[in-house]
């Protein structure tokens, strides 16, 4: 991107970049997911996925976590394309870059809430076992799970192990969240916790949260709302509330990708 | 890393433990067992082995060559082409016999005698039995070879004083009918005949000998055979029984006489013992592979049980190679716990089999134990082929683990 202007610093460069992306199921009926996305996500960008069930969210978003790859298109993560990475490469981006928080909560059943929020800490191996620990219970302390550490998820609420989750996603510091429907399977009080938490990893951590959801309440209190229907974008627009550089890299990025 | 890696695969056996104990059973058998046999088998070989060095010769010069003798015309022209050859009546024996035991005595670290043999026919009343008989140097003989430990009757000594007397195997005797202080009558396909006392008998326990073989001294054979001076067969015990091959290789090349170890002498034998082993570790084998068959039924079961794990940790940053590894680990934990438990059952079955007593009758009552040989390398060899039989067996399915794909099971569990 040399795009006139300020000087191009870390920020100009978006953190998640699809550049025509389509995902086709082949099969007895070829289904396509995600069809022709472009789309741009920069860094402390809080951006919703809306749209009806089945329009492709979940694939869009498994696609730009590179769990899934595209049949057409790219995605680049940091400018890096990843389509020439080869799955390990991927996996490392995953685990030092992206922080997954899914509707179901996948803690391993186990292992205790502390030992959950180690294992990307452990598999990442940057920390020593002290700092780990000390890490892996400030995470939980912070999602108010200080007095659970050792539990195990059999022995926590729903709630409460979606948050520790959500403290699993952040273990390596990730800069960027991708959550798909994360408050789908909770409560009301769980959910505006959980929301309520995403909200604060961009405004006070600033965090990227890419956040699939029916919730729209929850959509609305985000800057930026991305509607898939049939998987194509059909509307990619900003909160005037929330309109700032982002919006501003954001636009720089749709006029690019209609005109491509 | 690594850590963690076992600490993941350690919480997926430990959630199937009555699985897990199951396959460390199977995969203890199998090394437990093959350890006990291998101690047997290999007992068993070391004690007949050794009783087979004891008792022959460790090398043995004879009086042929491996090539036929070499006609002064192939000395002479580059291609020569023979028919209707007829070599020089040679009379059979070990040429300059003085100077060739004079050569091997430097030659050799060892002990060596002298003998000459042929076939007779022994005579006492009406009975007569096919005689192998060796002229010995008593005192020689007794060096190289058994034969003065198993006499059981008079001695192999008189030999030397006694022109006429013959020590027979009790075999021979019971045969004839005849007993120590007997007359017999010894007569050879030249038409020699000689009247011989039976001096001494011996029981060496190898059927052939006991009932055909017969010695007399190195000088009445020479007369008995009609052939003066001369010797057919040099035995020779080595100091070192593991040189008998080099030995006798160098022997042959230094006299050119045909130089026989006791490896080569017994060679279908050791065949046969090969065999047997073959046998064995083919059956340890089939064990061990049904053990590993446990193995990969459990991993495989954890792999498919733990489906939504894998999808987790891939989805947190885990590659496939971890996922392989995984398995892998499982596999190998409860191979390397079985193996654990199986050397501890092998040691235990090879001291129960090394104690058992057990009475064998062989002329005599003897009451003895059976061989146990133990050897690092059989609980080696177990251990090993149990770790790749259970790395094999976690190996199959830690392939599917690592090719599972996050986001099927991750959108089926949503
Ligand atoms: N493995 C699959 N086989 C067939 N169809 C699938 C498969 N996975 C997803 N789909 C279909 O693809 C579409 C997009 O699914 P998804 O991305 O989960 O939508 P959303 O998250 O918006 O509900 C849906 O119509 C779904 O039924
Ligand atoms: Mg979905």
């Amino acid at each position: 991107m040399t795009a006139p202007g300020p000087a191009p610093d870390a920020a100009a460069i978006p953190l998640i970049e699809a550049r025509g992306v389509t995902r086709i199921l082949s099969g007895a009926v070829e289904t396509t997911l995600v069809s022709d996305v472009s789309l741009s996500i920069g860094a402390g960008e809080f951006v919703a996925v809306t749209g009806p069930s089945g329009s492709g969210k979940s694939s869009l978003l498994y696609l730009l976590g590179l769990l899934d790859l595209p049949t057409a298109g790219e995605v680049l993560i940091r400018g890096r394309p990843t389509h020439a990475m080869d799955e390990a490469e991927r996996a490392a981006t995953r685990l030092a870059t992206l922080g997954f928080v899914f509707q179901f909560h996948f803690l391993l059943p186990e292992f205790s809430a502390l030992g959950n929020v180690m294992i990307p800490m452990r598999k990442l191996g940057r920390l020593d076992a002290r700092a780990m620990r000390e890490r892996a219970a400030l995470l939980l302390e912070q999602l108010g799970l200080g007095g659970h550490l050792d539990k195990l998820p059999e022995q926590l609420s729903g709630g409460q192990r979606q948050r520790v989750a959500m403290a699993r996603a952040l273990a390596n510091d990730p800069p960027v969240i991708l959550a798909d429907e994360p408050t789908g399977s909770l409560d009301t009080r769980s959910s505006a916790q959980v929301r309520d938490i995403l909200a604060r990893l961009v405004a006070e951590q600033g965090r990227t949260v890419v956040a699939v959801t029916h919730d729209l309440t929850f959509a609305e209190a985000m800057r930026r709302r991305i509607h898939l229907v049939d998987g194509r974008i059909v509307s990619d627009e900003f909160s005037p509330a929330a309109a700032g550089p982002q919006a501003g890299l954001n636009q720089v990025a749709q006029t690019q990708a209609a005109t491509s | 890393m690594i850590r963690l890696l076992f600490d993941i695969a350690y919480t997926h056996i430990a959630g199937r433990l009555r699985q897990t104990v199951v396959s460390i059973v199977g995969v203890m058998l199998g090394v437990g067992f093959s350890i006990a046999m291998a101690a047997l088998m290999q007992g068993s070989q070391d004690d007949f082995v050794t009783q087979l060095i004891d008792a022959l010769p460790h090398v043995s010069v004879s009086d042929e060559t491996r090539q036929p003798p070499r006609q002064p015309a192939l000395d002479r022209f580059d291609a020569v082409e023979m028919f209707g050859l007829k070599p020089d009546d040679d009379r059979r024996g070990i040429r300059n016999p003085t100077e060739v035991l004079a050569l091997l005595k430097a030659l050799v670290p060892g002990r060596i005698a002298p003998a000459l043999t042929g076939q007779a026919v022994a005579r006492y009343g009406g009975g007569d039995v096919g005689l192998a008989v060796a002229g010995i140097e008593p005192a020689a003989e007794k060096r190289v070879s058994r034969i003065a430990k198993d006499m059981r009757e008079g001695s192999l000594d008189t030999l030397a004083a006694d022109p006429n007397g013959i020590v027979i195997g009790d075999g021979v005797a019971r045969k004839l009918g005849a007993g120590l202080g007997d007359q017999i009558t010894v007569s050879t396909s030249r038409g020699i005949l000689k009247r011989l006392k039976i001096v001494g008998l011996f029981h060496t326990g190898v059927t052939t000998q006991d009932d055909g073989t017969g010695y007399v001294g190195l000088k009445a054979a020479q007369i008995l055979f009609e052939r003066p001076n001369a010797i057919n067969q040099i035995k020779i015990r080595l100091d070192e029984v593991g040189q008998a091959r080099a030995v006798a290789a160098r022997i042959e090349r230094e006299i050119g006489y045909k130089s026989l170890s006791w490896e080569e002498a017994n060679q279908s034998l050791l065949e046969a013992f090969k065999i047997r082993n073959i046998i064995m570790f083919t059956v340890v084998g089939a064990i061990l592979l049904v053990a590993g068959f446990g193995i990969y039924n459990i991993v495989s079961t954890i792999v498919h049980e733990k489906a939504r794990d894998i999808a987790i940790l891939k989805s947190l940053g885990f590659a496939e190679a971890d996922m392989r590894h995984i398995f892998l680990i499982e596999g190998l934990m409860i191979g390397v716990l079985g193996s654990a438990a199986g050397w501890a059952l092998g040691f235990g079955l090879t001291e129960l089999l090394g104690s058992i007593r057990f009475e064998l009758k062989g002329g005599l009552t003897e009451v003895t134990h059976l061989p146990v040989a133990r050897d690092p390398l059989h609980y080696l060899i177990a251990a090993v082929f149990a770790l790749g039989s259970a790395g094999v067996a976690g190996f199959l399915p830690a392939r599917k683990a690592a090719k599972v794909k996050p986001v099927d099971i991750i959108r089926g569990a949503t």
